[in-house]
């Protein structure tokens, strides 16, 4: 019963943890903006809130086809799965990290995670007052 | 807890910015230094930057590598009454270039203010976070 009633909060959860790991990789990439040779990273977010909440089978994850096998950590993604930013402009040390493109998707990916966490405290408001008696107010 | 790497990959470049700048300033204050008694005047000194993993995957910060003296010659002035002249009158300066040094100057301190930047946005999501349920 109480695992229906949160989840409604898993799908958000899981997206939450997907824009905090996006947040970081946004934040390595501007911080190596003047390291020589340095391949800026991003991710298919679509994609990896399809595998995390189990819509997409992860390309090259383990399957578990015996009693015996371990499963893979749920939303658990490695480095295979990062994509390269294609980038604008060739600069002679290598680098390949557009800045402004990065401030951009800073700005736009917090916005989207104070998003989430407003849709995760609408839908706790919910579930509280439907708990609620009539006469609690 | 992903968010709390990011203080740690943008503490580092910030640190290695902030390295960078020392070098510049360093630079800029024997940019008119003479030779001293070995013939050998100062040399311009840069930080080598290189990416250091910081744990987790995706997770990039920078460190200072390394620091590399230019080995271009220093500028050499005609000027035989100065003291540190050579036998031919020429003085030898250090190989500063302070256009070059301000330009650094300048590039060093905007990414020093993107990494704060970061780290504050991280911080303020952060702190949302914290009172989730609450509102």
């Amino acid at each position: 019963m109480t695992q229906r009633l949160t989840q409604a909060l898993d799908f958000q959860a899981q997206a939450l943890m997907l824009r905090s790991e996006r947040q970081r990789l946004i934040a390595s990439n501007i911080a190596n903006a003047d390291t020589p040779g340095y391949q800026a990273r991003e991710m298919d977010f679509s994609r990896a809130l399809r595998e995390a909440t189990g819509s997409l089978a992860v390309a090259g994850q383990l399957a578990t086809t015996q009693a015996g096998h371990i499963a893979p950590i749920a939303g658990a993604r490695d480095e295979a799965e990062l994509l390269y930013a294609s980038h604008s402009q060739d600069s002679v040390d290598r680098n390949t990290v557009d800045l402004e493109r990065e401030r951009h998707s800073a700005v736009e990916n917090a916005v989207k995670y104070e998003a989430t966490l407003r849709f995760i405290n609408g839908s706790v408001r919910n579930m509280l007052d439907a708990m609620k008696g009539p006469n609690q107010g | 807890m992903s968010m709390l790497n990011i203080f740690d990959v943008s503490g580092s470049a910030a640190s290695a910015q902030s390295q960078r700048l020392n070098t510049v300033a360093s630079n800029l204050a024997n940019a008119d230094t003479v030779a001293g008694p070995d013939g050998q005047a100062y040399k311009a000194r840069q930080v080598v930057f290189q990416t250091t993993l910081m744990g987790e995957v995706g997770a990039a910060g920078v460190r200072v590598s390394n620091i590399s003296e230019d080995q271009t010659p220093g500028r050499r002035v005609h000027d035989p009454k100065h003291p540190a002249a050579d036998g031919q009158g020429y003085v030898t300066y250090s190989n500063v270039n302070p256009i070059e040094e301000m330009v650094n100057m300048i590039s060093a301190s905007r990414s020093y203010q993107n990494n704060i930047e970061v780290m504050n946005t991280a911080k303020s999501l952060m702190l949302k976070t914290l009172q989730l349920g609450q509102g």
